[in-house]
């Protein structure tokens, strides 16, 4: 199997071939989207009884170009992220090229209890922060005992 | 100008592991210019160290996460980003200028004066 995969960047997508591959072993019951590692924006995610917290590093970009969008439980983050680098005119030379440019988008599924109305989204220092509250009716309540 | 993060050995491991932040770095006629992704961090976490000829860019991470949040899924776990760079001798380490906005930070280093190409006349006798 290694036989034509010999050149380094082949043997890099093959490195992440098994990384994904021994990931999805240990996940035995994967969402439907996955969760595509290693894309961008990268992304943390955080509950708490009363919202869902995203965190999406995205740095760089004008708040205005970036669409945030919750469909039937689904949420989409996408947009662009400009090319810094200068044109290839001979003129400069690249010597690292490591970030992203180009268009993005990223989706996940939300829990079921999530209001899509109550939802609050920020971009600072270079991270979007999408928070969305838990419908009342579904949050933990204490019942008193008479 | 080179990597030296992972290369170098000898320096003190750090005590927790740090982010790689990702670099564009490309050279023109005056200069370098280093453009770094190190998303969530404010101006004042963000530390820049020229000596000798080492850069070091460090910085950490302030997120407002609200309290008892229990994380479900991570892709950045660290909130330290840390990189270093050897710079060259022709580049002129007291002219560094840095501009940092929205998690993007742009350093140009300049050459030294000498060390700019001049075009050198041809003369045919």
């Amino acid at each position: 199997m290694f036989y034509r995969t010999l050149f380094p960047r082949d043997l890099f997508a093959e490195l992440d071939r098994l990384q994904r591959e021994l990931q999805q072993s240990y996940d035995l019951s994967p969402s439907i989207r996955g969760f595509a590692r290693g894309g961008f924006p990268a992304m943390n995610i955080g509950n708490t009884p009363q919202s869902v917290e995203i965190y999406a590093f995205a740095p760089g970009l004008d708040p205005d170009g970036i669409d945030v969008q919750i469909e039937k439980g689904v949420l989409t983050i996408a947009g662009e992220r400009k090319v810094d680098l200068p044109p290839q005119d001979g003129k400069a030379t690249v010597h690292i090229d490591e970030r992203f440019a180009g268009r993005f988008r990223r989706v996940l599924t939300l829990p079921d209890d999530i209001d899509p109305n109550a939802v609050s989204a920020r971009y600072r220092d270079g991270v979007l922060h999408v928070s969305i509250q838990r419908r009342a009716a579904a949050q933990p309540r204490r019942i008193a005992i008479q | 100008m080179s990597d030296t993060t992972t290369a170098n050995k000898n320096a003190p491991a750090p005590a927790e592991t740090t982010l790689l932040p990702p670099v564009d770095v490309f050279e023109d006629a005056g200069g370098i210019t280093l453009t770094a992704d190190l998303p969530g961090v404010p101006k004042d976490k963000l530390h820049l160290q020229v000596e000798a000829e080492t850069l070091t860019i460090e910085g950490e991470m302030k997120l407002d996460m609200p309290e008892g949040m229990e994380s479900t899924h991570v892709e950045i776990a660290s909130p330290r980003y840390r990189r270093v760079f050897t710079l060259s001798k022709e580049l002129d380490t007291e002219k560094v200028t840095a501009e940092f906005d929205q998690g993007v930070l742009k350093l140009r280093i300049p050459k030294l004066a000498h060390a700019q190409p001049r075009k050198v006349e041809i003369r045919v006798e």
